[in-house]
């Protein structure tokens, strides 16, 4: 079973301390190219979460069963099987969408996000840590590059949430900022990705950094405080 | 960055410098008024205010003495660069964005004064044209009848932009005409008209031009900069534009044309000069002005652009570092390089 702490300890590492986009600085491809809105940003997110979280809770079942020598190419081979199960949901139920993310649907199988994870964790820890280590890392890399798109587009086209009507076809998306904002196309343009994903780093660095500083400067805490459930 | 032994100390500071530079642009500042359009007063004081502001923010964010750096004079001559080379009627908010991303994300992201490996001149003229090309191809037509007052009025947005206030640079214009006419008109015809491209590049530009050249040899002979890398830029560009003008001159431009239209001497003297993003040992600039000149040409002539200094000028920055490496003069004594 797992516990509590477990838990926290897996969430803190795949939303934080670990963040595939902006510490791991994994999946650059899809980054730069789904990122142009928000909402690409996190179906693309979503899709990978599924995907994830399927792939480590099969991987790590079947852990045992694999042989060391080919462990890679039979976890690109389970990868690659649940990737097409999401292609084609993506493409019955969200054919608009699956149009505009194209090819990085099925280029899933190819991200080293999952990849790393099935083999850094999925292939040494059982189903259920496993299972909770797929979606949180997948929920670090959704908030991220839903940070990521929002940035780009409001910048780019002064919208937010542009493209939602896809999904949800009764929500049109938010004009933020006024009509006859020019739109600033560098933000939308691979170089713009790069940009404010060099921020996005530095801030975390930065937020590190102050938290770390803070912490030193605390005088230790008491130990009965910890003790009170 | 190093420049070769022999080290001697010469008593000069940045703000020096960078004064004796902004001094250098004034000629040309003065015929731009006088002969294009006074606009761009109105431009050098929105990207000198933008640049201050955002030197100033910067410099606060990172804790460091914001009033030495501030009056250093080096965020002036960028502002300067980046509205001498914008369209003169922009609005106001185009040149500022310009002038902001140049010094936010071209210097002090990269380190600071010193530290930039692009120009960031020519990031913010490169940013800018990708990001709004409509605005950044609008120049003033050459019989521009529109007051200091209404032309003040349409940089603030307070007046509508009328489309027929500007149209290409004469560089522009000729490619554009060239393409049009599939051939059946010269480019000897086409420069015959004044109107657009007055005596030899461009009414009222060849003179702004010239200005540039004026203060560039000025920069020369107080031994700010030195002769190698304008001259290789120059060089680069004459050869590459002669030798395609005298294999057909119908369809390529003379060379005097090219000297002085766009952005050639300004890049020459003001661009390609520069001690941070450029070459420092001389081989390097020679090599690093002539191949920005051959790139500018490229770019200006079969690109989709309006002029190619700004790439070429930033391709070559990112090579300026392996050009140095290689191009390391003998240490002074010794005969050879080890």
């Amino acid at each position: 079973m797992i516990s509590r702490e477990e838990i926290r300890t897996i969430a803190n590492n795949g939303i934080w301390k670990q963040n595939t986009s902006i510490v791991q600085i994994l999946g650059l491809c899809p980054l730069l190219a789904v990122t142009t809105n928000a909402v690409n940003g996190i179906m693309l997110s979503l899709a990978t979460i599924i995907v994830m979280a399927l792939s480590n809770v099969a991987v790590a079942s079947l852990r045992n069963f694999i042989p060391h020598e080919i462990r890679i190419p039979v976890f690109i081979l389970i990868v690659a099987a649940l990737v097409t199960v999401v292609d084609l949901l993506f493409n019955a139920n969200l054919h608009e969408l699956y149009l505009v993310l194209g090819i990085f649907i099925p280029l899933i199988v190819t991200n080293c996000i999952v990849l790393a994870r099935v083999e850094s964790f999925a292939a040494k820890n059982p189903p259920l840590q496993s299972t909770f280590d797929g979606v949180f890392m997948g929920i670090g890399m959704l908030w991220t590059l839903a940070v990521l798109g929002a940035m780009r587009e409001l910048l780019g086209s002064g919208t937010l949430l542009g493209g939602i009507d896809m999904v949800f076809p009764s929500i049109q998306p938010i004009q933020l900022l006024p009509e006859s904002y020019p739109g600033f196309l560098l933000a939308l343009l691979p170089p713009g990705a790069f940009i404010l994903l060099g921020c996005m780093i530095a801030w975390k660095n930065w937020m590190d950094a102050r938290a770390a500083e803070k912490a030193k400067r605390k005088p230790p805490v008491p130990a009965e405080v910890f003790g009170c459930n | 960055m190093f420049a070769p032994a022999p080290f001697l100390l010469k008593n000069v500071s940045v703000s020096k410098v960078m004064t004796e530079v902004c001094l250098a642009l004034l000629p040309a500042i003065v015929v731009y008024s006088w002969l294009v359009t006074p606009a761009i007063l109105a431009q050098l004081v929105i990207a000198t205010l933008a640049a201050l502001l955002a030197e100033a923010a910067m410099l606060r964010v990172q804790g460091r003495p914001v009033g030495m750096f501030l009056t250093d004079g080096s965020a002036v001559v960028t502002a300067w660069l980046i509205a001498l080379t914008f369209p003169p009627l922009a609005p106001w908010w185009l040149v500022a964005t310009g002038t902001v991303f140049a010094i936010v994300v071209a210097k002090h992201l990269y380190g600071g004064l010193g530290q930039n490996p692009f120009n960031p001149a020519m990031v913010a003229f490169a940013a800018c044209i990708v990001s709004f090309p409509a605005l950044m191809s609008q120049w003033p037509t050459a019989g521009l009848q529109l007051g200091f007052g209404e032309q003040l009025q349409v940089i603030l947005g307070l007046a509508p932009r009328v489309d027929a206030l500007s149209g290409a640079t004469p560089l522009d214009a000729l490619k554009t005409a060239l393409k049009l006419s599939e051939d059946s008109v010269s480019v000897v015809q086409l420069l015959a008209n004044q109107e657009i491209y007055g005596n030899f590049a461009g009414r009222g530009w060849e003179w702004v031009a010239a200005a540039y050249l004026l203060g560039g040899l000025w920069l020369w002979q107080r031994k700010l900069i030195t002769w190698h890398a304008p001259f290789a830029f120059l060089a680069g560009f004459s050869i590459i534009s002669g030798a395609l003008w005298l294999y057909n001159p119908a369809q390529f431009a003379n060379p005097l044309f090219h000297l002085l239209s766009g952005g050639t001497m300004i890049g020459a003297f003001f661009i390609v000069t520069d001690p941070v993003s450029g070459c420092t040992t001389p081989r390097g600039k020679l090599i690093f002005g002539a191949s920005a000149g051959l790139l500018a040409y490229i770019i200006r002539v079969f690109g989709g652009y309006p002029d190619g200094v700004a790439f070429a000028v930033l391709l070559l920055n990112l090579c300026a570092p392996v050009i140095d490496l290689l191009t390391q003069p003998a240490i002074f004594g010794m005969k050879d390089k080890s």
